[in-house]
């Protein structure tokens, strides 16, 4: 058998307290599709940045074609026929395409655009890419950023291609032109790494599957003895009750009634686009959508967090009552919170949006509490019971109250966030992707506490990405697409393909008046 | 399997967690004393002195006598009270490198009231006049940046800079009219010493010291315990969690820097009420930038800004003080600032990570 | 064409030159992400070094070779300047220390080595000159800048404004037109970007900013030893100059070309007060004359509100300016 690269005793650490990788050994054979598999957190990301040059090893072997090699930055990296396409899009939003293509090329050849564009567009044909390579990155959108990625990687005429979930933003069709790619590319004898946690795509596209587990590599085995369930005992390290609590609704009351709520970029462009839903007290609404299609908008108006167009509206009621309700729309997340409409919003970035970095979880306990109170100073003793009993109920890891939270775990880091939200014990719980990154174990008792408030008869709007989780936990899910609301499907009666199809096709019927 | 030993970078850095209290104090230490050897080596290669009898005659600028320690502490309290005024911007992230400018429009408007109004208000109401006026000029100067970052977040760091030269152009402007036909602008009201500092324990300055105090004291207070210092260490940590959280980013934006420029603008009162009695374009005297050094070495916490203060104010008086006795230049103390400014400055890294060497097979991690 | 008009743009055109090689060195270093203050203490450097050595020739040599006075004195200049932003690639790449504050101290560092050593070739003076050096470097194209107004317009300047000129086209043509101008921008834009395509983005930043501040100090033996007719003394002047150079490279919005006439612009708003009463008939008073000299600074505000206002990316500071890039950055 021919190795592309093989590991050998990887580790790497970052401070003293994180072990991304611990003595990770494993291969990557010539010509074969190999998906590394992990939890978020289990440090394959980490493990590929290695082979990329992004990171350089604390310790252990990289060997190359049989070589024993040093890769300390990514020129190296290419120099080996390496090159990865990161989660996180490395472009340069001024430059064009073509521009981003001729980054950082070798040296030793004429500098010729003229070339450059002729390669590019030979790559374009042979794998069937569409890109204007004059368009400016700021100008693309995020699939077809990728496709630049892609593009970019290939121009170097590397063997090995690494991508790091590559089809988090991709739509189903996009998702299978992508895997065509990756096809044809190991036709050409080229070695692709693909970095996933799911399972249905390893399954559909690789030779062979390695799995890691918090930074511990766990073992390869050849995808087609392979099943969903025997490669999550292998991730999660036991098996693991794949089932999710729902209990059944019941005292439902109207908590929300959204109409033509709609939102423009500053661009103009509408990116949430007239969407009309009533949210009840007791029930679970789950949000579906592939990212970037406006959930964020959504959550973010009701909380009073974005400027809305005319004619939207949000009416809260007190009582599920008509006559005692309050529009929302207009007012600013401060004044919903002084009329006394108790709102909980767990964002989805967490420490760039719900919690402040450099303050410990006393700090964070105030962050929206911290005007209430007469005079000039702040009341610290209230935060700190609450961080205090947040700390106790949720066992969250960390050396002390004021140790910043941006140094604790991501798992922690949310249950300070989600602790400090349910602590106001709301009327209205809002959450995005509020197990991105966390482990199962974590996860698992996130979907329980919501399971928990919606017994208590809070009003839950639930934005996910994994399917399966929305189907298992929630009562309704509303379906996202461009903006518009494509659909409410009852969640017990729906199925994977039904929700992933309104996602994807925009519903035409005769109530839209475009 | 390759047995050859492959060769890692012969250095590399990695990020080290939080320094214990002791090993930032050490590695700061360090740098200042390797700067003070790099600046026994400058002194000794150009004049041939002893350092350390020059670092001897250095520490008599400051402890000499009490008359040069009372000066010591006059400057002290000048460049304190800026660095003072600089720590709500920077606390917001918000790069004022305005402080010169609105040092002056503050002292401006304290220099035009005086001039004014010197011979018709009655003394409390003139130094009232006088501070009110300079805490709008400064305020004012603090507020222009502000707006248009709040608004369409315009580059705070290029504008606040323009701002400085608009601010010495107006001084030079109103000294000039306000001169005459004389040379030199002079002390201000010089017969009838309106406006002046009150004597204080038998200095005009001893009152700066006085206010300077209580203003570093009350900063401390307001940053660490009030509702307003919360509101602004959130929108510099994030803007989006201070949108989050309810906060009028735009609103506190433009109060912090209000403040931050009043503060400005009262230092401006306080060097031409309580040390100079006049007004010129070098009345800052670059003050509004060294604070800008203080205030980040500070990490926002005024009390360490007093310390840096000190040993800045004292290098400055020391190098004055070398150069009268061994006739060197005044420049002198500049070299000096600079070099040790280059020390503490790098020193930081040292703080925030650690280097591994090759070979050195770091234990460290492992715990 | 009117007498005064050319006496104008003879004033303002080599008043440009001083700050167009300031901004220029200033935005070449910009473009690979560093934000350097310390501009004005580079001049204060590269004036410095290039009187310096200039005047000790001189005063050591019966004959002074002109030759040997410019080769010396642009040879000290640079390399006065260069190991200024040494100094600040040091400390703010690899040390990673807050580029704002650095430049600053740069420009305090700067200031003080140039006037304490000053002072010892003053020696007592109030001023002290290098006037073979001066001559070269302020010697006209015979002929040409004596043909009516064109020619003095055109033609009635030392060799380095011409230089500024050609230093301008030729940074355009670089970070437009070639490989290395293409990651240059990727650096200061993305340094992660850069990074991960296989730049050397501290090389990069090196390199722009030690090559920067090599321009930049030029401005200050520009501005001595021929705008300032050869004569060194000690002054504030060339800080002044070198912020408003830190003005011009927002004027031009980071684009060399504009450095040309923006430059140019700048000379003639600084010597507007003096042109006044001879093109206007104004007579303008001192104060006047003081209020004048804030225009430069005041357009360069215009500018900067005007570029944030339309959002135009193109026209945006380098994006990553000011920050430090540490790649294991998590």
């Amino acid at each position: 058998m021919e190795y592309a690269v093989q590991l050998r005793h990887i580790t790497k650490t970052f401070g003293a307290q994180v072990i991304a990788n611990n003595d990770v050994s494993m291969d990557i054979r010539k010509g074969e599709i190999l998906a590394v598999l992990g939890e978020n957190g289990s440090g394959k990301t980490t493990l590929m940045n290695m082979i990329a040059g992004i990171y350089f090893p604390d310790s252990g072997e990289i060997i190359v074609d049989g070589q024993q090699v040093e890769i300390a930055s990514p020129k190296d990296a290419f120099a080996l026929g390496i090159g990865m396409v990161h989660q996180h899009f490395k472009l340069v939003d001024v430059f064009t395409a073509l521009e981003n293509i001729a980054l950082g090329l070798d040296s030793d050849q004429k500098f010729d655009l003229k070339q450059v564009r002729a390669k590019a567009e030979k790559i374009c044909q042979r794998y069937g890419f569409e890109l204007d390579l004059d368009q400016k990155v700021y100008e693309m959108s995020v699939s077809q950023k990728q496709t630049l990625e892609i593009v970019k990687v290939l121009y170097r005429d590397v063997n090995i291609l690494i991508l790091d979930e590559p089809t988090a933003v991709l739509t189903p069709q996009e998702t299978e032109k992508l895997f065509d790619v990756i096809r044809n590319m190991k036709k050409d004898d080229k070695s692709v790494v693909i970095i996933t946690h799911k399972l249905h795509e390893v399954l559909e596209i690789s030779d062979r599957v390695a799995i890691l587990r918090k930074g511990e590599y766990i073992d390869t085995v050849e995808t087609k003895d392979a099943t969903e369930s025997s490669l999550t005992e292998m991730m999660v390290g036991k098996k693991v009750e794949l089932d999710i609590r729902r209990s059944e609704r019941k005292d439902l009351v109207k908590r929300l009634e959204v109409r033509h709520l709609t939102v423009k970029n500053i661009e103009g462009r509408a990116v949430l686009d007239d969407a009309s839903f009533d949210l009840y007290g007791g029930e679970i609404l789950g949000v579906a959508g592939i990212s970037g299609n406006g959930q964020k908008e959504l959550l973010e108006a009701i909380a009073g967090l974005q400027k809305t167009e005319e004619n939207s509206s949000v009416k809260f009621y007190e009582k599920g009552k008509e006559e005692t309700a309050v529009e929302l729309i207009g007012r600013t997340t401060k004044q919903i919170r002084d009329i006394g409409v108790h709102m909980a919003f767990v964002p989805e970035d967490r420490l760039g949006m719900g919690l402040v970095g450099s303050m410990g979880m006393t700090g964070n306990m105030m962050l929206k509490t911290f005007h209430n109170g007469r005079g000039i100073n702040l009341d610290f003793k209230n935060p700190r019971q609450k961080a205090e009993t947040v700390k106790e109920e949720l066992e969250v890891l960390t050396p002390s109250l004021n140790t910043p939270v941006s140094r604790l775990s991501g798992g922690n880091v949310q249950k300070v966030l989600v602790g400090r939200e349910i602590s106001e014990e709301p009327t209205v719980l809002m959450m995005a992707y509020a197990v991105r990154g966390l482990d199962i174990n974590t996860s698992y008792t996130i979907y329980n506490l919501l399971d928990d408030e919606k017994k208590k008869g809070v009003a839950v709007l639930y934005v996910g990405e994994d399917l399966d989780v929305l189907i298992d936990m929630c009562d309704r899910i509303l379906v996202l697409c461009d903006g518009k609301v494509n659909g409410i499907v009852e969640a017990r009666d729906t199925t994977k393909e039904e929700v992933g199809l309104l996602m994807t096709n925009l519903r035409e019927d005769g109530e839209r008046d475009e | 399997m390759s047995k050859t030993q492959a060769k890692e970078p012969f250095m590399r850095i990695a990020k080290r967690d939080q320094a214990s209290f002791g090993k930032k104090f050490t590695v700061r230490a360090v740098a200042i004393v390797l700067a003070l050897v790099v600046d026994a080596i400058f002194i000794f290669s150009v004049t041939g002195l002893n350092p350390l009898k020059v670092y001897g005659v250095m520490f008599q600028g400051s402890f000499g006598n009490s008359v040069r320690f009372s000066w010591m502490l006059r400057d002290l309290v000048t460049l304190l009270c800026i660095s003072v005024a600089l720590a709500p911007a920077f606390k917001m992230r918000f790069w004022n490198i305005g402080a010169e400018g609105q040092v002056l429009i503050g002292g401006l408007a304290t220099a035009l009231v005086m001039v004014e109004f010197g011979n018709s208000l009655p003394t409390p109401l003139l130094f009232l006049v006088m501070v009110v006026s300079s805490i709008v000029a400064g305020g004012i100067w603090g507020f222009l940046p502000a707006f248009f970052k709040a608004n369409w977040n315009t580059n705070e760091t290029l504008f606040t800079l323009m701002m400085n030269y608009v601010a010495t152009s107006l001084v030079a402007s109103a000294t000039d009219i306000m001169r005459g036909t004389a040379s030199s602008l002079g002390k201000l009201n010089m017969s009838t010493q309106a406006g002046w500092m009150p004597m204080f324990l038998g200095q005009r300055y001893n009152v700066n010291i006085l206010v300077v105090l209580i203003l570093t004291i009350l900063m401390y207070l307001y940053l660490k315990f009030s509702k307003q210092g919360y509101e602004l260490s959130v929108v510099g940590e994030s803007e989006n969690t201070a949108r989050y959280a309810g906060i009028n980013v735009k609103r506190v934006t433009i109060r912090t820097m209000i403040i931050s420029g009043a503060i400005c603008g009262l230092a401006g009162f306080l060097i031409v009420s309580g040390k100079d009695q006049t007004i010129a374009t070098t009345s800052a005297g670059g003050q509004g930038f060294t604070a800008i050094i203080v205030a980040w070495l500070a990490k926002f916490n005024t009390f360490y800004m007093a310390l840096i203060s000190f040993l800045l104010v004292f290098l400055s008086r020391g190098a004055a003080e070398i150069a009268s006795t061994y006739d060197l230049n005044d420049f002198s103390s500049s070299i000096i600032e600079g070099i040790i400014l280059f020390f503490i400055l790098g020193s930081e890294f040292f703080i925030n990570y650690r280097v591994i060497f090759r070979g050195s097979e770091s234990k460290e991690v492992a715990q | 064409m009117s007498s005064v008009l050319v006496a104008w743009i003879l004033r303002a055109i080599p008043f440009g030159t001083i700050i167009m090689f300031g901004a220029l060195g200033e935005i070449l270093t910009e473009k690979s992400g560093n934000l350097n203050l310390g501009v004005p203490g580079i001049m204060y450097l590269g004036g410095f070094g290039g009187f310096a050595s200039a005047y000790l020739y001189e005063k050591s040599t019966e004959n002074p070779n002109a030759a040997v006075c410019v080769l010396l004195a642009l040879f000290f200049a640079i390399l006065a300047s260069v190991i200024g932003g040494l100094i600040y690639s040091f400390l703010t790449v690899t040390l990673r220390a807050n580029q704002n504050v650095t430049g600053l101290a740069l420009t305090t560092f700067g200031m003080g080595v140039a006037n304490f050593f000053g002072v010892y070739l003053l020696n007592g003076a109030s001023y002290t000159a290098a006037p073979v050096t001066y001559a070269t470097f302020s010697k006209k194209i015979p002929h040409l800048s004596s043909m009516g107004w064109a020619g003095k317009v055109f033609f009635g300047y030392g060799i380095l404004v011409y230089v500024a000129i050609a230093a301008a086209i030729i940074l355009h043509y670089v970070m437009y037109h070639t490989r290395v101008g293409l990651n240059l921008r990727a650096v200061g834009e993305n340094p992660a970007t850069a990074d991960a395509a296989g730049i050397n983005v501290n090389k990069y930043k090196y390199l722009a900013t030690c090559i920067g501040a090599g321009i930049s100090g030029i401005g200050g033996l520009y501005y001595v030893l021929d705008y300032n007719q050869g004569i060194w003394a000690t002054t504030d002047q060339i800080e002044a100059l070198g912020w408003l150079a830190l003005a011009l490279v927002i004027f031009t919005t980071w684009k060399p070309l504009n450095a040309i006439w923006g430059a140019y612009l700048f000379g003639m708003l600084y010597w507007l007060y003096q042109f006044m009463p001879g093109l206007m008939g104004i007579n303008v008073p001192g104060y006047i004359t003081d209020l004048i000299q804030m225009v430069p600074y005041v357009v360069t505000m215009i500018v900067l509100i005007v570029v944030s206002f339309r959002k135009k990316k193109e026209n945006q500071p380098p994006a990553s300016l000011g920050l430090s890039y540490f790649r294991e950055e998590r």
